[in-house]
Formats: C-alpha cells, structure tokens, sequence
C-alpha cells in the first residue's frame, strides 16, 4: 500500500478536502485517466491542449495493459526475492496506508474469520487460532513502495500455495482476489500466488502482526510492489475475474511486478 | 567527353536519415522519459537537499491537483504510465540507433579516434572561439567526448531504471548497481547527466543555427 500521502506544495489540504467532497460522487476512474493523458509541461509550453484527448489517455491504458502481459513473461516462478540478514531490518518498519495509523482497522481477533470462496472445495471459513497451528515459514525480504521507498521487514506465515492447495483451490485458475477490512482490495495472478516467497502472513518479526502492519492477516508478496500485498485481510477468492484492486483502479499498473 | 561545369558540388551528407530519425524520437523519448520522472521523484525524493521536488508544472502525468482531489495523491499513477510507455520508445529507438552506429561505421568514423590532447585543444580553442564549425559532418574532439559520453549514460540509465523497475527478477543487475538504494541514485545521476547535456546541447545548437537546420533537412 502507499505510504499516507502529503499535500503537494502549496495546496492546501482543507480546501482540497472541501473540493474532494463536492468532486467524490462522480465516476473517478475516468476523471482521473483524463487528467493522467494530460501533457501539462508541454500544453503549458505551447498554449495548445491538443494531445490532452482520448486517444493519449486510451494509448497509455493500451500500454499499461501491455506491460501486464510482459511482465507476466518476465516473471519467474523460480527466481526467488533477495533475502537478508536480521541486521539490516527497517527499524522502525514504516506504517504505510493512504490513512493515518489511528485510522487503521482496529479488528476484533475473536470475531475474525478468514473468508474463502470461490473455485474451492472447502469453503469453511478460518479462524486465527487455527490459522496459528499451520506449519510457519519466515522471511526477511524488501518492500519496495510504487513512490520509490523500500524497507527490509521480517514476515511469518503460511506458505500461500500450501494454503491454496489444502483448500482444495482450483490452481488452473487465473487469479486470487483479496478483500480487506477497511474496503481495500487487490487481485494477483495465479502464478504469483503459487509462487514460493508468496505468504499468508500472521507475524511481523516473529510477534504477532501488530495492527500497523495489517493485524490480523497480510498476505506478503515479495515479488510485488508494496500496494500489491493487502493488510487486514478478511477475505480471498479464486476466479477466474480479474476484480481490480484499490490503487490498480486509479490507474497504476495491475501487475506491478518486481 | 567532359565533366560538365555546372556539376553540383558533391552534397556532404551531415547526417543520414536513420540517425536523424533517431534524434528526433529521442528528444520526444526523453521529454517523456524526464518529465514523468520527475514527477515520480516528487513522490520520494532521494536528495532533498539539493532537489526538495520539481515544480509540478515542468513534470508530466496530468493535472496533479485532480489527482488529489480525487485520491488524495498527486498524479503518481499518471507520471509512472507515462514513464512505463515513455521507456518502450527510448530503448526501442536507442537499439536501433546503436545497430545503425555501430554496422554503418557511423560511431567509428564519427566518433574515433579521440584523445586526451585533442579534448583539451578543442576546448581552448572553443572557449577563445576559434573552434571552426566549416564541416559540419567531422566533429571536434569535445563533439566525440560529449556524444559517447552520453551514449555510455544511456546505456547507464536504461540498466539502473531496469534494476529499479525489477529487482527481483533482475536482482542481479540490482547488485550490480550496488543494491536496490544505490541504484535509484545511479538512475537519478544518470538523469541529471542526461539534463546537463540538454542543456549544453541545445545551447549550442542555438549559437550554430546551421547545425539544428542539418540535423532536420541534412543540408
């Protein structure tokens, strides 16, 4: 997930907010891709708006869905993400949302249940005690953000393809989508979910992941930019759908591999 | 039978076609390339101190206000779709430049043999300007340094933005440049060459206007 955003200079964020609240209820997906086409440096050098139309914001689209398909080709389920020594872990490990930590899911562990659905045979919800009693692996890999940032973290939990192949998932199936508490959601590919580093994740340094970092459940993909690996998880389909995803829908790039 | 005497003098091809070609899809590659860049510096800018983030207006990736309205972030989506566009374009266009360099003898003709001496000759006679501009088809000795040099800095720019782009399927190419941070500075400094030489470049070309008419009609 990105890091909460600040405002860019010289804005002003309570008139913004003001401004938002009239602009929200609109459809933004398209709004946004207008305004992602816009060639404002050089429409500001000539005067002209003539490469601000469609025909920019649907090639960019074009590209962007083309670059799905590569990266998908340059992915490796083989090639394994650098892992580290404890010493060099991000201390303190960033909080990173488009929230403030106060504003974070704050989820009730009793209640909490793992939702599974989809191409599965066995639907039965989880719950985190059991969830706990499931054979742990670990990792020390690098969570790189879309904004250029990266941390060393330390993660714990399900091997997701273990977890995917005890459910009895489909795995010819095209993608796993994850719902979040807060409303956040992604959708990942087969073959990353499938993929060895690919986790279900229960502890952040060996405690139990605290809320900051997505109590009770992340799901940690180190092959993936950050705002590909969802926090707060509560629920996770196999389809064969691409569901888009919170950030994916504004116009970054689905597959964001790394 | 003789020569006519009203034969033309030979034209002197300044540059050929592919290159000039070339140049052009460059110059519209690298404008996309450093103006969606700067956006995404702008989202987490490596060297605050000397550069707190580039005016919004001189980068690219849409009207950056909407974009915070909307999702409360300013225009980094747009800046990265152009910057993954942009790239297809630059190294497309900078393969086929080299391969044409490189199998014409264009690189080794144009840009060989150069020394040290000549350099420095060149410079002193450029800056007392007495640098002779009569050919433009021979480059001078700093022209031979200035344009390998920056083929070397494409090259340098292509690979750490690749590294940056992929460090875990190219994670050896990663350390190479010295791990995923180091890098992204290797990618910002190679930009900032790239900038530089802009900067000269076009200000030359502004003070021998014959050399930007050449490089647009070849004569």
């Amino acid at each position: 997930m990105a890091r909460q955003r600040k405002p860019p200079p010289g804005v002003d964020p309570r008139l913004l907010i003001k401004d938002a609240a009239k602009l929200l209820p609109e459809p933004s997906r398209r709004r946004f891709l207008r305004g992602a086409a816009s060639l404002g440096a050089l429409a500001a050098l000539t005067g002209c708006d003539i490469i601000d139309n469609n025909t920019s914001e649907n090639a960019l689209r074009v590209i962007s869905t083309f670059n799905d398909r590569v990266q998908a080709l340059i992915f490796n389920p083989n090639t394994l993400a650098p892992e580290y020594p404890e010493s060099k872990i991000t201390r303190p490990f960033p909080f990173n949302a488009y929230y403030s930590e106060d504003e974070a899911p704050d989820v009730d562990a009793d209640k909490w249940e793992l939702e599974i659905g989809g191409l599965v045979d066995n639907k039965k919800p989880w719950t985190l005690p059991e969830l706990y009693k499931l054979a742990e692996v670990s990792q020390i890999t690098r969570h790189v953000c879309v904004e250029g940032w990266s941390a060393i973290g330390s993660w714990q939990g399900v091997k997701l393809s273990d977890f995917l192949k005890m459910i009895g998932a489909d795995l010819t199936a095209k993608y796993v989508w994850f719902q979040c508490a807060e409303g956040y959601s992604n959708t990942i590919d087969m073959p990353t979910a499938l993929h060895p580093q690919t986790q279900l994740t229960l502890k952040f340094d060996h405690q139990i992941l605290p809320r900051a970092y997505g109590f009770p459940m992340k799901i940690r993909i180190p092959t993936k930019l950050g705002f590909k690996n969802p926090k707060y998880v509560t629920a996770m389909w196999v389809q064969n759908n691409d569901a888009g995803g919170y950030w994916e829908n504004q116009g970054y790039n689905w597959f964001s591999g790394l | 039978m003789t020569a006519s005497s009203t034969t033309a003098v030979p034209r002197i091809r300044v540059t050929p076609l592919i290159p000039r070609l070339c140049h052009w899809v460059n110059a519209l590659a690298i404008f996309i390339m450093v103006g969606s860049g700067w956006r995404i510096y702008n989202s987490e800018p490596i060297v605050p101190g000397l550069i707190p983030y580039f005016n919004h207006r001189y980068t690219l990736g849409g009207d950056f206000e909407l974009s915070f309205k909307l999702h409360g972030e300013p225009g980094l989506a747009g800046a990265t779709l152009w910057h993954f566009a942009g790239m297809w374009l630059l190294v497309i266009n900078f393969l086929v430049y080299v391969a044409y360099g490189l199998v014409s003898g264009r690189f080794r003709r144009k840009l060989l043999p150069l020394s040290a001496t000549g350099v420095i000759a060149d410079a002193r006679a450029a800056l007392t300007g007495r640098l002779s501009h009569a050919d433009l088809s021979i480059y001078n000795n700093v022209q031979k340094l200035l344009y390998a040099g920056i083929i070397v800095v494409g090259v340098v720019v292509v690979l750490s933005g690749l590294s940056i782009w992929k460090p875990v399927q190219f994670h050896y190419l990663t350390s190479f440049f010295g791990g995923y941070d180091t890098a992204r500075y290797v990618h910002f400094g190679a930009m900032a060459a790239i900038v530089a030489f802009l900067v000269v470049h076009v200000a030359l070309a502004v003070l021998v206007p014959k050399s930007l008419r050449a490089m647009i009609i070849d004569r």
